[in-house]
């Protein structure tokens, strides 16, 4: 920072630039356009689906979106409830089961995973993690019609289960756990609880799950998004509209609205509401994400 | 995790086996323990792996290999017989699959520029220095990631759509017809929206890995005289190219499955038909069609085409690092 000169716009931390004076303003000028026209990109949409969710279905095919002359996001919201015997209600219910319930079990069983492949020596266990990660690669869609093969041929089709144990199945947070187990739990708190005399499990119940925590964290984060997004797997496997996760649900509610537009407020609203629960997630959450991104990616 | 044990117990777990009895304790019994505990925690996972990908890929194979000959109506009457490589065959003959691979090509031409370029510059400019409120920007661009796709999908099809749109609508007042889904439009129209979804979410990932470069090397590179922009075009993205590597490696992969955006595309314009991409394909084989082993025999292809692409651009990046050393 030596060097730098006094323009205005070197004061700032660790800014690379030689004193160029009045083109270090405008560089900064245009950086920060840039990224205000990028952030009015990505946020635009949003606003506009907060926006339609006040409006009736005339309102949305007719007049001017910032308008409130109309306001009906109450009368949208007990619509949405009421419609079909409150079938969206049940929609809600099932993917916080699917993606919530799911992500938990799912987590516990790829993070004990990673951790045995971090801590333990067994054979073939390189070739082992070698299907893992063959696992990461295989995108979920291909293995939907192979899952629904299997599932019929066993009478799962239609079920619960046909959605609910797949998901489980999370072999990017094994690979994570490895990376977490091997940066978080130092193999000295092992040897050390060895010599106390615990049992291996009791080890890693107590001291290492907890050193994990933050680990586990971002495991659950990463597979409650992929399950809540998961589209393509439920569609296979259920017919039952009383099992459908809320992707499917207002899929087929889009279906209808092609032909009736009284749907669509209502996958308006209901795509609004679907999408809280992420958000949420993500502001409470944000540096485990972060985190996660950052082992997953870098290494 | 049937071995949980009350909390209270903790104190004691010295006491029952005294301290300086661990060392000396026989070193079989350890290893025993240890490798059930291996066992233990590896058995969940591995039954998973076993039962939801090798089972059901090793089926899908299978099933492409037989195919079920119906004789009459064929009620109840179907014979299943080995017909080799015939499906195969048939997948590979049939234009609309072959088609959809050329739509997967297409879209990735368009988007894997797009997202990659669009995602280091973002990253790069709030990298360097220039940007205020660099967290809450990193936050609001990240946003839409949080969003599932289908819903993604939803909004930006009801933004494409005459008469719902505010966009066209206000293109319509300046006298300009815009159609985002006509049969040039559509498939540019589909990548804005895994643009939007992936923008944010892949300039983290660049900006985590520009956060971890050594700052040295960036003083060296301002101390000779390299500006802003020369510095982050010649030192700073050459270093973080694993990352690049990764970021394309993934788009890659998640086009070959694109599913979501096209199928809801598919219920509000023809220019979308049902076999636009391969995963579509193999949806509308299996239930359209009910033609499973024409079914199984695409996803196997699919299946094999992401396997070898992955390998192919993880080999490549290994050995444009190796060189690079």
């Amino acid at each position: 920072m030596t060097t730098t000169t006094a323009t205005p716009a070197s004061t700032s931390g660790r800014r690379p630039g030689r004193p160029l004076g009045n083109s270090g303003l405008t560089s900064r000028a245009v950086a920060n356009t840039v990224i205000v026209l990028a952030a009015l990109y990505t946020l635009l949409p949003g606003l506009w689906l907060l926006l339609a969710s006040t409006k009736n279905a005339d309102a949305l095919f007719g007049s001017d979106i910032l308008s409130f002359g109309d306001f009906s996001l109450w009368h949208n919201l007990r619509d949405l409830f009421t419609m079909e015997d409150g079938v969206y209600g049940r929609w809600y219910l099932n993917s916080l089961l699917y993606a919530v319930v799911g992500a938990f079990v799912g987590s516990l069983i790829s993070v004990a995973a990673g951790y045995a492949f971090d801590k333990y020596e067994f054979p073939h266990k390189e070739k082992l993690f070698g299907l893992v990660l063959t696992g990461v690669m295989v995108p979920p869609t291909v293995l939907a019609l192979p899952l629904y093969l299997v599932a019929s041929g066993i009478g799962l089709v239609n079920t619960f289960w046909a959605v609910f144990i797949p998901v489980l199945f999370n072999p990017f947070g094994v690979y994570l756990a490895r990376l977490l187990s091997s940066g978080y739990v130092p193999n000295e708190v092992l040897e050390a609880s060895r010599v106390d005399g615990a049992g291996e499990l009791q080890t890693y119940i107590r001291v290492s799950l907890r050193m994990l925590g933050p680990g586990f964290v971002t495991v659950f984060l990463f597979q409650l998004t992929a399950i809540w997004n998961n589209f393509f797997l439920p569609m296979v496997m259920l017919s039952d509209q009383h099992l459908y996760p809320l992707s499917l649900g207002l899929y087929t509610w889009n279906s209808s609205a092609t032909v009736s537009p009284e749907y669509y407020p209502l996958v308006v609203i209901g795509s609004l509401l679907a999408v809280v629960p992420l958000i949420v997630a993500f502001l409470t959450l944000q540096r485990y994400w972060k985190s996660g991104l950052t082992a997953g990616s870098v290494k | 995790m049937s071995t949980v044990i009350s909390p209270g117990k903790t104190r004691k777990r010295a006491g029952t086996t005294p301290r300086t009895a661990g060392r000396t304790r026989p070193r079989r019994a350890g290893r025993r323990q240890q490798t059930l505990a291996c066992v233990t925690l590896l058995a969940p996972f591995t039954a998973l792996l076993v039962a939801v990908f090798l089972v059901p890929v090793g089926y899908a194979i299978g099933l492409s290999l037989f195919s079920e000959d119906h004789k009459g109506l064929g009620f109840g009457g179907g014979t299943t017989v080995f017909t080799g490589l015939r499906s195969y065959l048939a997948v590979l003959n049939d234009p609309s699959f072959v088609s959809g691979f050329g739509v997967i090509a297409l879209y990735c031409l368009i988007f894997v520029p797009v997202v990659v370029i669009g995602a280091l510059a973002l990253a790069l400019l709030l990298d360097s220095g220039l940007i205020r409120l660099r967290r809450t920007a990193q936050m609001l661009l990240y946003v839409p990631h949080a969003v599932p796709g289908i819903i993604a999908a939803v909004i930006w099809l009801y933004l494409y759509t005459p008469g719902l749109s505010p966009v066209i609508r206000l293109f319509a007042q300046a006298d300009i017809t815009i159609d985002f889904l006509g049969l040039h439009s559509v498939l540019p129209s589909i990548v804005n929206i895994a643009l939007w979804s992936g923008l944010g979410y892949n300039m983290v990932i660049f900006y985590a890995a520009l956060q971890a470069l050594p700052r040295e090397v960036i003083e060296a590179a301002r101390i000779d005289g390299a500006g802003g922009l020369r510095t982050a075009l010649l030192v700073k993205v050459p270093i973080i190219k694993g990352s690049v590597v990764m970021v394309c490696m993934f788009a890659l992969i998640g086009a070959l499955q694109l599913f979501t955006e096209p199928m809801l595309m598919n219920q509000a314009t023809p220019m979308v038909n049902s076999r636009f991409t391969p995963s579509m394909y193999i949806y509308d084989a299996a239930f359209r069609r009910n033609n499973y082993g024409l079914a199984s025999a695409a996803s196997v292809i699919l299946l094999i085409v992401t396997c070898a692409l992955s390998y192919a651009v993880t080999r490549w990046a290994g050995r444009r690092e190796r060189s690079a050393r």
